[in-house]
């Protein structure tokens, strides 16, 4: 293995560890064992069958909104609005179910998913078009439209699609049980796992496909290179800035109905924050797509393990009873030291072998 | 932002999956544990200091008789987290999950069905679903909103109090009709004014609400829910009184705090543990109340109510005696 | 709606939008400082965090609110260093830098918090100070000179700021780093010393934005901010990267949210319309920079780390 090779895999896996060191420090401070508490993590999240299908489902979210995020980050265009999206999607997918309940399943599920992909589509849309047309930054619109979602979750849950059961009763912001036929297929074999995880990878492909075989997806590579060169070589920047934006919101909005419809209890239930129903999904996405090299495909690998992360983070804390605080302190030292790793991997490389360094970054296309 | 697409994300984050793979799988399965001890297992969307909510569920387990472990999980407010949490415990043996919080009943009906042999508890509810080892438990709020509210009817001097709330949901919701009904049961002259700010953990705007009620001349104020602590500071900064829900909340003003309405959870959760213990695994729902002593109004002596608190008392003994309809 | 158009009802509206601007209004010029220079800074909501946790357990242990503020501001400082470090001399990617720095904050500081703090007693604050003379005067008097002196720390440092930026070689400096640092670099300014000038002073603002927040609510809880941090940075974009327009959009957000709770207080608005109306500081920001549509761009190097020969 050559010299910048084997650096880039070990620095970052290092960074990683390190990460863990200072976490497991913390832990003796809490009066933990540290191997117990990441024996736990380890196990919960990847220990037998189940875990790692549950895992699988954590990821699920990660991986549609990480995808969203390489669509966007490479027309340079940033998404942080994946919150909203998710939510956006979650509304108009269950407003497709509860319209037409009756609709045999292989009928219902496709239609409720693409209600999700619609409802992002749309809440990145907004975004895109005022960064395209109004010029306003995306940066303040998507922020202010995540708060503008959880609102107008808040007031259907509470009104207009709330249960009618609780209309009268505990008035608990939820939506009826949603039509069975809605629910998702689970995959063969006795754990939870369900078709949702099948459509984000789809999802991946297509998007990997998108940017690298179509010329939409040429058209947004270039504008994220240099606007002013795209513009210059006659291309439609403005129209690729919005499509980035809905391409981007609609994986976050799919992300969104597939919560919903794979959730253990089948309703649309709020708590009044939206990371209640994301799980942050729409900020640890983020993450997810920069760990896999913003490149669909490796994005999956990469949500796998921030899934499990955060999932096993839970087992971690029934385990040995920390606060999930120090979970959520933990994923950032993670994201800090790896993402600072980043020199480190390059000037090791290079004093292993200069030169080579060039080559195997720009080789990288042909990787794709 | 600049991009940059290197190989050596790619390499890391697949080595980093496969690592996580492998040490999984060299994990041990720990077994549930059959010895003999009684496990109950809380999960509660707050922290166990919010001196609310959460608060009054974690005090609660830890005066129970005959409990031997209790291992509490706190702050999942994501719902899907909470399922997993609920799920998990049920896996690993414990004999009564407690899950508290009405966001997670949706879950909890899925997850009963797939353990018959565990013991689960879901409020603020009174819906088992049908089930027949889930129980439900509830604070009838509104009582002690009711008595609260005549009491601030009765102690107001400028005529106005000021309310501040979460969302209208729930036990939120619950709380605010009766203490609004109290109020003008008592003197249907005086205004309460309702606030609520559309968020469970906005405290800066919990503060402001507090400050708007007192700007329209509002000498009493109260409020439910983890956001709260705000409008108590407001309160103490501005002279007001507070009447304080879910827990004792005297420790937020000394001088001010007339009463709070503190939820005894264990009125409810000792009947259902006793019933576990004994192969009745649940299936009915709980209140708690003034009646049973689930709800008990505590009383901040050094505040001096003065003739509000007589009548406050005569309003507990009324509805212990089912002689007062609260109306919500 | 006659209610709402009394005297006494728009100086409390005015009152209040002041107040919930001041802590969006100190981590944006902080974060304004930190663009202008190329750097983003998205984990602003965690130094607040960590921050707010500071100031307020200190004040609950030894009873000095000045020394809270200090603490927050300190608590800033070091944050700074950190970010300085990882973005400035290490080149880290900034916006997933920004991500990892605010998750570390939103856990450590919940996590501090229930292990040192058992029971969340109230704090004293400042208190608020009525400016002499002025103070006095009916009605603007009590809109705007009958404040904390932390309000008016916080809006005095607007046209601090704005000097600091257009009228000192510091901020000449700041700006040329920000624009073109290949070009500043080749006259002699050393783009990492004033980028790490500049994060310092962000993060530090940062950390009085927090420190500011817990003083006056007088109490810590798990996530206070609610995502005050990010609206801070989306202010700077409303602002265009000028202190006064961060301003002015701090003022915009804060005054409508104080319109709609007085709505909500004085009954005008209810049950299902209330939270439409919690949407509208958000919607209306969008609204209104669209109406204003300026064309100013942002710093031409923002997110791009620095490195001499590239």
């Amino acid at each position: 293995m050559t010299g910048p090779r084997l650096a880039g895999l070990l620095v970052p896996v290092g960074a990683v560890v390190a990460a863990f060191l200072v976490g497991g420090v913390m832990l003796l401070m809490l009066g933990v064992n540290p191997i117990r508490g990441y024996g736990a993590l380890l196990d919960g999240a990847f220990g037998d069958l189940d875990a790692l299908a549950d895992t699988a489902i954590k990821s699920m979210p990660l991986l549609l909104v990480g995808v969203g995020i390489c669509i966007a980050f490479r027309a340079s265009v940033i998404n942080i609005g994946g919150e909203g999206q998710m939510i956006a999607g979650a509304i108009v997918s269950t407003l497709v179910a509860l319209a037409v309940p009756d609709l045999p399943r292989v009928l219902l599920v496709p239609l409720v998913l693409l209600g999700g992909l619609l409802g992002g589509a749309i809440w990145g849309a907004i975004p895109g078009a005022l960064k395209a047309y109004s010029g306003v930054n995306e940066i303040l619109s998507t922020i202010m439209l995540n708060i503008v979602a959880v609102q107008l979750m808040n007031f259907l849950l509470r009104d207009l699609i709330m249960d009618p059961y609780e209309k009268d009763g505990g008035r608990i912001p939820q939506t009826r049980r949603l039509s069975e036929n809605s629910d998702l297929p689970l995959l063969p074999g006795d754990t939870r796992i369900h078709i949702g995880v099948l459509v984000a990878l789809a999802m991946a492909v297509l998007a990997w496909v998108l940017l690298w075989r179509t010329s939409l997806g040429y058209r947004l590579r270039a504008v994220g290179h240099s606007s002013a060169a795209a513009r210059y070589a006659g291309m439609p920047v403005k129209r690729t800035i919005v499509a980035a934006l809905t391409f981007s919101g609609a994986m976050c909005g799919l992300a969104g109905a597939l919560l919903v419809f794979g959730s253990e209890s089948h309703r649309f239930v709020t708590d009044g924050s939206s990371v209640g129903f994301t799980g942050s999904a729409g900020f640890n996405g983020i993450v997810t797509a920069l760990f896999g090299g913003l490149h669909p495909l490796w994005t999956i690998p990469s949500s796998f393990f921030f899934g499990g992360l955060l999932f096993g983070a839970n087992a971690m804390q029934r385990a040995v009873q920390v606060p999930a605080a120090l979970i959520v302190a933990l994923n950032g030292m993670v994201v800090v030291f790896v993402v600072s790793s980043d020199r480190l991997r390059r000037s090791i490389g290079q004093r292993l072998g200069p030169g080579l360094e060039e080559a195997v970054n720009e080789g990288v296309e042909d990787l794709e | 932002m600049q991009m940059r697409r290197n190989r050596k994300w790619m390499g890391l984050a697949a080595v980093l999956a496969v690592l996580a793979m492998l040490a999984g799988a060299c994990g041990s399965d720990e077994e549930a544990v059959d010895d003999g001890l009684f496990r109950i297992a809380v999960v509660a969307p707050s922290a166990s200091n919010d001196l609310a909510f959460t608060q009054s569920i974690v005090d609660a387990v830890h005066v129970l008789d005959g409990v031997d472990v209790i291992d509490v999980t706190d702050g999942t407010f994501i719902v899907a987290d909470a399922a997993a949490a609920v799920r998990g415990y049920a896996e690993d043996g414990y004999d009564l999950v407690i899950a508290h919080g009405s966001q997670y009943g949706g879950s909890l009906q899925e997850i009963a069905k797939d353990f018959p042999d565990t013991a689960f508890a879901w409020g603020t509810s009174n819906d088992t679903f049908g089930l027949d080892n889930v129980s439900a438990y509830t604070a009838a709020s509104d009582e002690g909103g009711y008595v609260m509210g005549a009491m601030a009817a009765a102690m107001t001097s400028s005529g106005v109090i000021g309310v501040i709330g979460p969302i209208a949901v729930g036990d939120a919701k619950l709380y605010v009709d009766g203490f609004v009904n109290g109020a003008a049961a008592q003197d249907s002259g005086v205004t309460v004014n309702v606030n609520y700010i559309e968020s469970f953990s906005d405290v800066a705007l919990a503060a402001e609400a507090a400050e708007g009620h007192i700007a329209n001349g509002a000498d009493i104020l109260t409020g439910t829910a983890q956001m709260v602590v705000g409008a108590t500071g407001v309160a103490a900064e501005n002279g007001a009184r507070w009447f304080g829900t879910q827990s004792n909340q005297t420790s937020l003003g000394e001088d001010m705090v007339v009463a709070s309405q503190v939820y005894k959870w264990e009125k409810a959760l000792q009947g259902i543990v006793d019933g576990v213990k004994n192969g009745d695994l649940g299936g009915r729902s709980h209140t708690i109340n003034l009646e049973n002593g689930g709800i008990v109004i505590e009383f901040n002596d050094a505040v001096d109510a003065g003739d509000a608190r007589a009548i406050g008392e005569g309003l507990i003994a009324d509805i212990k005696a089912r002689m007062v309809d609260t109306g919500a | 709606m006659s209610d709402f158009f009394t005297t006494a009802s728009l100086v409390f509206v005015v009152g209040s939008g002041i107040r919930l601007a001041t802590p969006f209004l100190l981590a944006g010029l902080g974060e304004t400082i930190g663009q202008r220079s190329g750097v983003l800074n998205l984990g602003v909501d965690g130094v607040m965090l960590l921050s707010a946790f500071g100031a307020y357990w200190t004040i609950l242990e030894t009873g000095r609110p000045v020394a809270g503020l200090l603490v927050g501001l300190g608590v800033g400082l070091v944050m700074g260093v950190v970010y300085g470090v990882v973005t400035v001399t290490l080149r880290a990617e900034q916006g997933v830098s920004g991500i990892g720095i605010f998750l570390f904050g939103l856990g450590m500081s919940d996590l501090l918090f229930q292990k040192k703090v058992g029971t969340p007693l109230p704090i004293r604050g400042f208190g608020d100070w009525h400016v002499p003379v002025l103070s006095r005067i009916p009605v603007i008097g009590e809109m705007f000179f009958q404040h904390s002196v932390l309000v008016y720390l916080a809006f005095l440092l607007v046209p601090v700021v704005a000097f600091l930026l257009n009228w000192t070689t510091f901020g000449l400096n700041v700006r040329a780093v920000g624009e073109n640092p290949a070009a500043a670099d080749s006259l002699g300014v050393s783009v990492a010393r004033v980028r790490y000038k500049t994060i310092l002073l962000a993060n530090g603002l940062a950390g009085l934005a927090g420190a500011v927040l817990s003083i006056e609510l007088g109490i810590f809880q798990q996530n206070l901010t609610n995502g005050q941090g990010f609206i801070a940075i989306a202010l700077v974009y409303f602002g265009a990267w000028r202190p006064v327009g961060v301003m002015g959009g701090a003022l915009l957000f804060g005054m409508v949210s104080a319109t709609v709770l007085q709505w909500k207080t004085l009954g005008l608005v209810s049950g299902a319309a209330s939270s439409l109306t919690a949407m509208a500081p958000a919607l209306l920001t969008i609204v209104a920079l669209v109406v204003i549509s300026r064309t100013v761009g942002q710093p031409a190097a923002l997110t791009r780390p620095f490195e001499r020969g590239r």
